[in-house]
């Protein structure tokens, strides 16, 4: 599904991100963990095309993205969320989600303006749509509710459901459990579990939870000042002695 | 919308026509050049808007569309005749000098020549942002009006352009604006037009999402040159003399006033501060000139006016940033006298601290 | 074009580049320090000129002691324009403070309308600036030989208080990070009104060389200079001083020299500084000597 080949990013002198690998397959929920600074979101932006590499390609589904805009690479299938909340904070929970759902909708600006049958009926199809993802995740009832009133886990859940109004097929979620109690952190695992299931995805995380992540990743990979000192099953993180130095430091 | 408030809607929409109607048969020509001039700020209030409020683009480059606008349609209405008094230093160039077109004809064509200006400055000039953006826009509206300077057989240069005709009535004005705003609202309530403000929201966020904001952004630009452009060719049919010294900073800050006055990013605002703006603008003419009322002898003192406006742009953003309207639309509930105690309650720090925002 | 005149057109270039680069300065501290375009600055210049004035034809005070009154005035006219237009907006998005800046520009414009009056005032001569000097074939004004030392002059200072002072450390750690700033206990309101206060001190210097240069006040003659030398900052790379004189002098240089050598174009001669800034923002946008900066997402 996502293959990083060797991709480096330089900002200046300082690499925040050095000859990352990754490989992942269809339907997997792969970790991506490190301490702070790691270069975990780095290499968010580098898959998503927020940053072009400086090295090194990125391929989805065997195409090659590297250095493709941010929203093509929507387009073709990846969404995200981000570490600190970016939600439209002038516009509704519904819009929110509608937004994201233009994409596919494919409609120039004369069309909607006009209010043409044919947008209508794509407009009332994406409405449809938008809510029944609000209600797979509880939201509905706060559809006309300004996005930025919600409390904070509705928020990044809000955040989830955008993303995949997007209807991609991976999505890459930048610390989901931030700011979570340990209940919402279990039922995120869920969450996380129950849409991969219900709308075929695949999943990139990046997480400091580590219950949540060795909960529901297969693999992961761990990053060190940009570099990449670890990658296996939540067992062998465990008990990977580099890894435990990075988090712990030298004993 | 419920029933009652359609109701409500046909009436002000009536009362609303009537006024004008009225307006147009009993006023004395001041009054309906004021009417008018409201109706033309309406439609250049709405379009820079569309770019300050609702894309969260700050332009200061209007007066260029503007100007494009009105020598377009102005060089496109006149007959030979008149072209050829105005055109006495230098010739006009012999493929204008015959064309004559109708005047909806050339009013769109202005439109779209302006739009067309858009797209040419929009497409370079959209890779900045903020601070860059406004000055850069400022930069080619100033090129815009040096070039019209020394196009002498195009533009007639500095003399300008004289007895341009007069189309600009009372329905044709108020009939464009009425249009300007239509065509805005439907355009915001779109699918698109969600996607212009999650580009105002958060541009990474919207990118993220699959949009392509810098071609909403071009396109949004591109729309608020063309209603430039018409409010420019109105204004020109109305006053019927322009010149490339008319098309300055002070006319695009004028409009500034007027937005942020009526608040960035409201339609009914931009309309209810362009109606305020331009009456204040002619109802204080009289503090720049010498008067001799009964009791005050005043001098007149030129440039009182500028700053008085001066003074009410700058209380408007330091203590009421949301300006009259925020960015809400005007409905009927807003009358209710509970909505009313709210909005005069002072904003709350919080709220503020959060439009700071990053 | 002989030789003679090619030194004049030199000369003339140089006193010009001089001036914008004066001016540019003021822009550029203020930038640097708060990210905040100071439309205004161009309008603190006309009113640096109209205090030089008349302090010397008004109070007839002798032109030297005119010159450091209406830079000390100019320079709490800056201090004070910082505290009612852009301090209660320092936590407003970016557009509501440029929104004040033209609103404040407007407002010193009209009110210098209001209360010198519309009609242009011409500057006193002073013999010491106001003499012909030859060089051989060449002849400028005397002014034009004191303006590119007055530059030099301000800019060496200006780096020694960035550079050397303990102000001048406040005021980069301010230009980095304001907020990170404030927890070390810098008194940043105090900082920023410093920088106001020189920024606008030299722009009163600008303002008294150029009536001198040019010598004919009116409320409205700091709009172009302002603008054009807010552009000298941006292709100099807006918040670098250095930066701010070459600018400055590429700008006079290029404004001159284009007229002297296509006299066909000086009609368009108040565009070049635009298409000068427009090209530079696209091909360099953070400027000639100016840094990049990624956006954080």
């Amino acid at each position: 599904m996502l293959r990083t080949d060797s991709v480096s990013m330089r900002f200046g002198g300082l690499t925040a991100v050095a000859d990352l690998n990754i490989a992942i397959e269809k339907n997997e929920i792969i970790g991506l963990i490190g301490p702070n600074g790691a270069g975990k979101t780095t290499a968010f932006n580098m898959i998503t095309g927020v940053y072009t590499p400086t090295e090194g390609k990125v391929f989805f589904k065997s195409h090659d993205v590297t250095g493709m805009k941010a929203h093509r690479i929507t387009h073709k299938g990846i969404a995200r969320t981000f570490q600190n909340i970016r939600l439209f904070k002038d516009m509704n929970v519904l819009e929110n989600v509608l937004v994201a759902c233009h994409l596919r909708m494919d409609v120039g600006v004369f069309a909607s303006t006009l209010h043409l049958p044919g947008y209508l009926k794509k407009e009332r199809e994406s409405k449809d749509f938008a809510m029944s993802l609000l209600e797979s995740v509880g939201l509905a009832d706060e559809a006309a509710e300004s996005a930025i009133s919600l409390p904070y886990g509705k928020q990044r859940r809000l955040e989830i459901v955008r993303a995949l109004a997007t209807k991609p097929e991976l999505l890459l979620l930048d610390e989901p459990a931030a700011g979570m109690n340990p209940q919402e952190s279990l039922e995120l695992m869920d969450f996380i579990v129950r849409i991969r299931d219900q709308y075929d995805l695949t999943i990139l995380l990046i997480e400091h939870h580590m219950q949540v992540v060795m909960g529901v990743c297969k693999r992961m990979y761990v990053l060190d000042y940009g570099v990449t000192i670890a990658h296996g099953t939540p067992d062998e993180i465990q008990k990977d002695p580099k890894v435990i130095e990075a988090y712990l430091g030298v004993e | 919308m419920n029933k009652k408030n359609t109701i409500r809607a046909v009436v002000a929409l009536t009362v609303g026509v009537a006024i004008i109607a009225i307006g147009d048969a009993f006023l004395g020509p001041f009054a309906v050049r004021i009417l008018n001039l409201s109706a033309i700020y309406i439609i250049l209030a709405l379009s820079l808007n569309l770019l300050n409020g609702f894309t969260g683009l700050f332009s200061l480059g209007h007066a260029g569309f503007m100007a494009v606008g009105a020598y377009v349609s102005a060089l496109l209405t006149m007959t030979p005749a008149q072209k050829s008094m105005n055109f006495f230093l230098t010739p006009i160039v012999p493929w204008l000098d015959t064309v004559q077109l109708p005047f909806i004809v050339a009013l769109i064509i202005a439109g779209l020549c302006a739009a067309f200006v858009g797209l040419l400055i929009g497409a370079p000039a959209l890779r900045l942002r903020d601070d860059y953006l406004a000055i850069a826009t400022l930069g080619f509206a100033e090129i815009i009006r040096v070039l019209i300077t020394n196009a002498q057989s195009l533009t007639n240069g500095a003399q300008g352009l004289k007895a341009i005709p007069k189309y600009s009535t009372t329905w044709v004005v108020w009939g464009a604006a009425a249009i300007a705003a239509l065509f805005l609202v439907m355009l915001l309530r779109s699918s698109y037009g969600r996607t212009i403000k999650a580009v105002r929201d958060d541009e990474i966020a919207a990118e993220a999402m699959g949009v392509n904001v810098f071609r909403v952004k071009v396109t949004s630009f591109v729309i608020s040159s063309f209603w430039a452009g018409i409010g420019g060719a109105l204004l020109g049919h109305m006053i019927t003399t322009i010149d490339p010294k008319m098309f300055n900073l002070i006319l695009t800050f004028n409009i500034l006033l007027i937005v942020v006055l009526g608040g960035n990013g409201s339609i009914t605002g931009s309309v209810l501060g362009a109606i305020i703006v331009t009456v204040l603008m002619e109802a204080l003419r009289f503090l720049d000139m010498p008067m001799n009322l009964v009791f005050i002898k005043t001098q007149g003192l030129p440039g009182l006016r500028m700053v008085i406006f001066s003074i009410l742009l700058m209380i408007v953003v330091l203590y009421r940033q949301r300006g009259l309207m925020g960015t809400k639309e005007f409905s009927w509930d807003m009358l209710s006298a509970k909505a009313l105690l709210a909005a005069l309650k002072p904003k709350k720090r919080g709220e503020r601290a959060r439009k700071g925002g990053r | 074009m002989e030789l003679s005149t090619f030194f004049q057109q030199l000369a003339n270039a140089l006193s010009l580049g001089s001036l914008y680069a004066l001016i540019a300065i003021g822009y550029t501290m203020v930038y640097g320090i708060l990210r905040l375009i100071n439309f205004a600055h161009g309008d603190v210049f006309m009113l640096g000129a109209y205090f030089a004035f008349y302090a010397i034809s008004a109070l007839a005070m002798p032109w030297w002691i005119a010159f450091v009154v209406a830079l000390g005035l100019t320079a709490l006219f800056g201090i004070g324009l910082e505290r009612a237009a852009y301090r209660p907006l320092r936590d407003s998005p970016k557009i509501s403070v440029m929104i004040s800046a033209i609103g404040a520009s407007f407002l010193i414009q009209n009110l210098g309308v209001v209360i010198f009056g519309g009609r242009p005032k011409s500057f006193p001569s002073i013999a010491l600036f106001d003499t012909v000097v030859h060089f051989g074939p060449v002849s400028v004004l005397s002014v034009s030989l004191f303006i590119p030392v007055v530059t030099f002059l301000s800019l060496a200072g200006l780096l020694w208080i960035v550079n050397k002072t303990k102000t001048g450390l406040a005021m980069r750690a301010v230009s980095t990070d304001l907020d990170a700033a404030r927890l070390m206990a810098i008194d940043v309101n105090k900082i920023v009104s410093i920088t106001f206060g020189i920024g606008s001190l030299l722009a009163a210097l600008g303002g008294i060389m150029w009536t001198m240069r040019y010598p004919q006040l009116n409320p409205l003659m700091g709009v172009m200079p302002g603008l054009k030398c807010f552009i000298a900052a941006v292709i100099g790379g807006i918040g670098n001083i250095g930066g701010a004189v070459l600018g400055g002098f590429l700008l006079g240089m290029m404004e001159i020299l284009i007229v002297a050598f296509l006299p066909e174009l000086t009609g368009y001669r108040d565009a070049f500084a635009f298409v000068m800034l427009i090209i530079v923002l696209l091909v360099k946008p953070a400027g000639l000597l100016g840094k990049a900066q990624a956006v954080k997402v």
